[in-house]
């Protein structure tokens, strides 16, 4: 009897295709982290600066941020640079990773035809880039964290806890645009407007008290939120988020994931022909 | 617990490539639609109109292993389809492919070459591409560089290569490890003749140490000369099939009858 080994392919395999696709990316992870290494070297190839800009820009904006709020608004809100730098990069992971995700996705278009690859690889190395990314912006942040003075606590490093959740919420998405951007090709222009409203509607850049009271519901309808505010409270106040943080964000994280995945994994027979 | 394991496994265990009744058909919509909202419109209208082409129609092949397969037909009759369904590129509407061991698929050499890499990164790459280790692409590093001779060239970014470089170095990587089934897709015609001598001859030398080769070609005396059996599709079918010189001459001879 011939055994079945991962070198071989059945078309009529009855493994569900969520599980298929699981298992061939774990047969393509050194692929991943070719791509992974691919988007680092070229961001950073022939500029140190590459890496300070990475640190840098955040670090810029938060200045700016902090200055317009306060002394134009007026608003007294204690470590403001942390606030807004914490925020930021939870948002620059999570619009980069889920736009990547679909960019990379059409550009990879002309090798999906040609042979056979997970198509899930694309996302999950934007997510793997993303993850390196945020590591280096990271520095500034806990830099800055304890020359302002931000009380030292165990509690403080339970934003950990929320990267590997926004990952797989990121994923998630980034899976959900992927496969939207095979049948619609303006998939890309018509997200990066949803980013800037959504950006808007989630308490990054703006300190939460300047929001009346009667708006919060959409904070509450706002996965985003709940991932900032897991990373910023031990951050900031080094106070532990109670459930109704994590529960939603837990909630949001799997639910995306599991529908991108399975949405994704269902249509991905046809991207070869459609792309 | 085991996997379950089809019959045909038990049975016969010579063949590695089995096409069962395979069909593909395209779905496409019938006009480009530009996006979503000329989609939403359309579809509120109900005026979404798909059109169902058939590539390839009831299909069936069974290769032996360490076979040379020829197919043989005109532009458009399927050819290619039928190597991205054994490539697992394309999946099959009906029907059912099972590819025993691991393929090389030689469709488009250089398909995964990224032009500002050098050629040593897109070698890791590529490798990455067909399901290689990086640990076999390093054991395999200096004769990979070898056979393609390309030498000097090696740390240039792969924009400068000429195509018949590209072609040389996606043949070199692809088969560098001994793949159990190799699908040929007309890489041969690009390179020049010595280097195709060369890519042939190591074809030959696989086959004999096992491998199963598929070819699809334009050159009937390719077909003749090395495979054993080969099929004629035409329009998505199989039009004949059997030994390949046979195959060969009827197929020259309906080709004459179209031109008279």
């Amino acid at each position: 009897m011939k055994q079945f080994s991962m070198n071989c392919y059945d078309s009529s395999s009855e493994v569900h295709p969520f599980v298929e696709e699981f298992q061939a990316l774990m047969a393509y992870r050194g692929l991943v982290v070719q791509f992974v290494a691919r988007a680092i070297k070229t961001r950073y190839k022939r500029s140190i600066l590459g890496v300070v800009w990475t640190m840098l820009n955040p670090l810029l904006t938060m200045i700016v941020l902090t200055v317009v709020f306060s002394q134009l608004f007026r608003i007294q809100i204690e470590n403001f640079p942390v606030y807004v730098l914490s925020g930021q990069l939870v948002w620059t992971f999570f619009s980069t990773t889920t736009s990547s995700a679909m960019g990379e996705m059409i550009w990879s278009g002309e090798l999906i035809k040609r042979i056979y690859v997970p198509k899930s690889v694309f996302a999950v190395a934007a997510i793997g880039t993303g993850l390196i990314n945020f590591l280096f912006s990271l520095l500034p942040l806990l830099i800055i964290a304890l020359v302002l003075g931000v009380s030292i606590s165990p509690a403080m490093f339970t934003w950990l806890l929320t990267i590997p959740l926004l990952s797989i919420f990121s994923l998630g998405l980034g899976l959900l645009l992927s496969t939207a951007t095979v049948y619609f090709a303006d998939m890309q222009p018509v997200y990066n407007v949803l980013l800037t409203i959504w950006l808007y509607l989630t308490p990054v850049i703006y300190p939460i008290e300047i929001v009346p009271q009667q708006w919060h519901w959409l904070f509450r309808i706002n996965p985003v939120y709940y991932f900032v505010e897991a990373f910023r409270e031990p951050l900031l106040n080094g106070k532990v988020p109670g459930w109704e943080i994590w529960l939603p964000a837990t909630g949001f994280a799997l639910a995306i994931f599991l529908i991108g995945g399975l949405v994704f994994t269902a249509r991905s027979s046809e991207y070869a022909y459609r792309i | 617990m085991a996997q379950k394991e089809p019959d045909l496994y038990i049975d016969e265990e010579d063949f590695v490539i089995h096409v069962e009744g395979v069909s593909v058909q395209y779905r496409i919509p019938r006009e480009q639609l530009s996006g979503i909202k000329e989609y939403a419109i359309r579809w509120l209208q109900r005026r979404l109109q798909y059109r169902n082409f058939w590539a390839l129609n009831d299909v069936s092949i069974e290769v032996q292993k360490g076979e040379f397969f020829g197919i043989v037909g005109r532009n458009g009759a399927g050819k290619s389809t039928l190597l991205k369904v054994m490539a697992r590129v394309v999946r099959p509407t009906l029907g059912r492919v099972v590819m025993l061991g691991r393929t090389a698929p030689l469709l488009e050499l250089g398909a995964g070459f990224h032009p500002e890499l050098t050629g040593r990164e897109n070698i890791f790459l590529n490798g990455a591409l067909l399901g290689l280790s990086r640990k076999e692409v390093v054991e395999r590093f200096d004769e990979i560089i070898a056979f393609s001779e390309i030498d000097e060239f090696i740390d240039a970014p792969l924009r400068t290569y000429s195509t018949g470089m590209v072609a040389r170095l996606g043949f070199s990587v692809a088969t560098s490890v001994r793949p159990d089934i190799m699908l040929v897709d007309e890489v041969l015609s690009v390179g020049d003749s010595q280097f195709q001598e060369k890519c042939l001859a190591r074809m030959s030398a696989f086959q004999e140490q096992g491998t199963t080769i598929v070819l699809v070609t334009h050159s009937m005396d390719r077909v003749e000369a090395f495979c054993e059996r080969a099929i004629w599709l035409d329009g998505g079918k199989i039009a004949v099939q059997g030994e390949a010189s046979a195959v060969v001459s009827q197929y020259l001879q309906a080709l004459k009858k179209t031109k008279a």
